[in-house]
């Protein structure tokens, strides 16, 4: 048993940490989210040639570091603390997952642009009437010729602002929320009949519907098999499940510590308030959801590997751990903050806007609480 | 015990809710339909429609405008504006000033600040809290000396800063907690002043809140020139008629009738939008669980407040344990905005201020400004004394702890 991290990932840590550190503080960020890209390309640069990061998890012989899950955890982790807006999970995790798992024809290539910084992907799968379930989809891909017809409408499409590519999720056959007949496909956003409406989120990413208005792609946009690509999704987005619990555990950090700093020298009564007894209690539970989040997180990484039921099962279970902590550590460092948690000018706001909105990406903790039930079930039969 | 509306409650409900059809403005609904900023002038046009109709001020002494009505015509008044989606009359004067003005001022006083309240025509704002002085009210520094000016009058000079001030950009005069004298017991030595915004060297800073809203401000006073007669009740006892005003904001502050009315808007939502097996959300075992238990919460809130109403009425004024009103209504409305954005899905993300609408919606109605909501709501449990201090109050005041 060993929970301990190797040389290289200390190293990548140091990396990410000094350089947000100098690049990446509250002001600048604020400024960044607030102009009219709403992200640094400069930055993105950085990560690619100046730090090298965005290869850290793929394999070598692709032109990677080598690392894996637990390379992104460790920069997703920091990128939490730092509020990262910069589309990292979409890009490597997301993109490169599939690419990685899948490799289609010219995956190669793309990866290796991905690590160059050269290309950013955005995962179009949430629809309108779909909520959390991956197999509900109205968008379809109809065959034409040696390629595919897309059309149908994305919802809320993160970092598709930024993307120059997308990875789109639509229907080859099957009925609407049938496990079968689930394709998906690499699309140059470039492509003619992809119409996208921009607009900020509530924590400072951006974000796009996206419409597919009989949009053509070749053969080689498939990523897996026609009709047969589920069980992928479900892998890649339980793989970005787990980044963003890394992320999580990065946020609710800082939300702790800024609570314990700021109930330290706020004073009230002659004293600081953190000597009252009911908000040492109060931070304490705070701390203990913490915990149990990066308990839950590591758990979360080391079962990535495990075959498809335990993995899933597992990967809900962190999700409804985490997704609850961002609730009660929100929540409370908002209060332990008084008014001043309330001001756009603190960047704990900022942090638990970033939680709040965690609670419910790819899977609230009702729905994954309901999939855990299922997963729990169907191993008992 | 029985909690029967009497044939006449009947006809008062028909009357308030035919009052509200007729008269509440198109263009209000229009915005707020839109989550347009209100205006100044949209904020105070409903209080202005009610004041004609004497309906402005309900609790306040008939003989100054109130309206002599039961528990249960309040009670009814309140379901009728929330189930209309009206806006609130602005609690700072009708609610706040106005019972410690009728309560602590002299006949003058009386004449002068009530009838601008009751009929809309003065925008009060609270200058209560300070930088240092949140939870530890009685800590606060902004100072007021007494001088006696060239023109032979009496005045005051005020120095220090307010803050998390509702609304003062809009705001015509205030009322200010002052310290008179710094040598006294900090309860002791604290006057309660109502100044003229307008005033040379008052300043309004906008804080911006975390939802991107422009609802509280900075309030610095520089020298500021108050005339002795602005103070209401004795020097150095204006923490007698704090307290006192606190005690109404607490009460008032449950919220009932609006919750009733955000569940009611909750189920709809959770109505229309889908469950990840495609039923509609409200039939999700999970999500109907949730929306059945906080229910529940708000009728135990509501008969709570119905018992506290009732003791008002045989003439106890509202006490320590309207605290209790204070904790579970805002806990309430909290939940209510959190399970609103937990049902708008991913449409909850969306940040739409400033989005132009003619491109197209972004998602359904329902979900515009959810999340802004939730993170504005946060709020609830922080001001008019935080949840943590009207613990407190229940502790000692009730409990004897």
């Amino acid at each position: 048993m060993d929970f301990s991290f190797t040389d290289e990932q200390s190293m990548l840590r140091d990396t990410v940490a000094s350089y947000l550190a100098d690049h990446y503080d509250f002001d600048t960020r604020r400024t960044a989210i607030k102009s009219a890209s709403g992200w640094r390309p400069e930055v993105w640069k950085a990560f690619a040639e100046e730090l090298g990061i965005l290869g850290a998890a793929f394999p070598e012989d692709l032109g990677g570091l080598g690392g894996g899950p637990i390379d992104n955890m460790v920069v997703m982790e920091e990128f939490g603390k730092a509020l990262v807006v910069e589309p990292y999970l979409g890009t490597v995790v997301i993109g490169g997952g599939f690419l990685k798992h899948a490799a289609p024809a010219g995956a190669e290539e793309i990866i290796g642009k991905i690590i160059a910084g050269e290309v950013t992907i955005a995962f179009a799968y949430a629809e309108p009437q779909g909520r959390y379930n991956l197999a509900n989809l109205v968008t379809t891909a109809r065959k034409d010729g040696a390629g595919y017809i897309l059309n149908g409408h994305k919802a809320v499409v993160i970092g598709a602002p930024w993307a120059t590519h997308l990875i789109v999720t639509a229907r080859t056959g099957g009925g609407q929320r049938d496990a079968g007949g689930v394709s998906v496909f690499l699309v140059d956003k470039t492509a003619g009949g992809v119409v996208t409406r921009d607009y900020p989120t509530v924590d400072g990413r951006r974000a796009s519907e996206v419409f597919f208005e009989n949009v053509s792609v070749p053969a080689e946009a498939l990523i897996g098999a026609e009709g047969d690509a589920l069980p992928l999704i479900e892998q890649v987005v339980d793989e970005a499940i787990a980044a963003t619990c890394a992320e999580a555990c990065g946020v609710l950090r800082r939300l702790h510590e800024g609570t314990l700093e700021y109930t330290k020298q706020r004073k009230q009564f002659g004293q600081p308030i953190a000597s009252f007894q009911v908000l040492q209690h109060r931070m304490v539970d705070m701390f203990i959801q913490l915990e149990q989040a990066i308990s839950m997180t590591y758990m979360a990484h080391i079962k990535l590997g495990e075959p498809a039921a335990e993995r899933a099962k597992s990967l809900s279970a962190a999700k409804v751990q985490i997704g609850r902590a961002c609730k009660f550590v929100g929540q409370n460092a908002i209060q332990l903050h008084g008014g001043m948690g309330m001001t756009d000018e603190m960047a704990i706001g900022h942090y638990f806007k970033r939680a709040t909105l965690i609670e419910g990406e790819f899977g609230s903790v009702d729905h994954h609480l309901r999939r855990y039930e299922t997963l729990s079930l169907d191993a008992a039969a | 015990m029985d909690l029967d509306f009497s044939p006449q409650d009947a006809a008062f409900r028909a009357e308030a809710r035919a009052f509200i059809a007729e008269n509440y403005p198109q263009a209000l609904r229009d915005k707020q339909r839109d989550e347009e900023a209100l205006s100044r002038e949209d904020f105070l046009s409903w209080h202005r429609i009610l004041a004609k109709k004497g309906w402005s001020a309900p609790s306040w002494p008939k003989e100054w405008g109130g309206t002599g009505w039961t528990p249960t015509q309040k009670y009814i008044w309140s379901e009728e504006q929330a189930r209309a989606d009206t806006i609130s009359v602005l609690p700072f004067g009708v609610n706040m000033l106005a019972p410690v003005v009728y309560t602590f001022g002299t006949h003058e006083q009386k004449e002068r600040f009530l009838p601008g309240i009751r009929d809309g025509l003065v925008w009060w704002c609270q200058g209560y809290s300070e930088p240092g002085a949140g939870s530890d009210l009685a800590s606060l520094k902004t100072k007021a000396e007494r001088i006696t000016a060239d023109d032979g009058k009496e005045y005051y000079i005020v120095n220090g800063q307010k803050t998390w001030t509702t609304l003062a950009q809009h705001a015509d005069w205030g009322f200010f907690l002052v310290r008179t004298d710094a040598n006294a017991k900090p309860q002791a030595g604290i006057s309660f002043l109502l100044i003229d915004m307008k005033s040379p060297g008052i300043t309004v800073r906008p804080l911006i809140t975390l939802e991107g809203g422009h609802e509280v401000n900075d309030v610095f006073l520089d020298n500021v020139k108050v005339p002795v007669e602005n103070r209401i009740h004795h020097e150095n006892q204006g923490w007698t008629c704090a307290k006192a005003l606190l005690l109404h904001e607490r009460s008032g502050i449950a919220g009932v009738a609006r919750s009733k009315r955000g569940l009611e808007r909750l189920r709809q939502v959770a109505r229309t939008q889908l469950a990840d097996d495609a039923g509609p959300l409200l039939s999700d075992p999970f999500f109907k669980r949730k929306v059945a238990e906080l229910e529940i919460d708000l009728t135990a809130l509501e008969y709570t407040e119905l018992r506290t109403l009732a003791g008002e009425s045989s003439g106890k004024g509202p006490g320590p344990e309207s605290s209790i009103l204070k904790i579970k209504g805002t806990e309430i409305q909290q939940r209510l905005t959190d399970l609103a954005l937990e049902a708008a899905g991913h449409y909850g993300a969306p940040y739409l201020r400033g989005v132009p609408h003619n491109l197209g919606a972004i998602g359904p109605d329902e979900a515009h400004g959810v999340a802004g909501a939730y993170f504005n709501t946060r709020k609830t449990s922080i001001y008019g004394g935080s949840n943590e201090i009207q613990r407190n109050i229940i502790a000692k005041a009730v409990l004897g702890l």
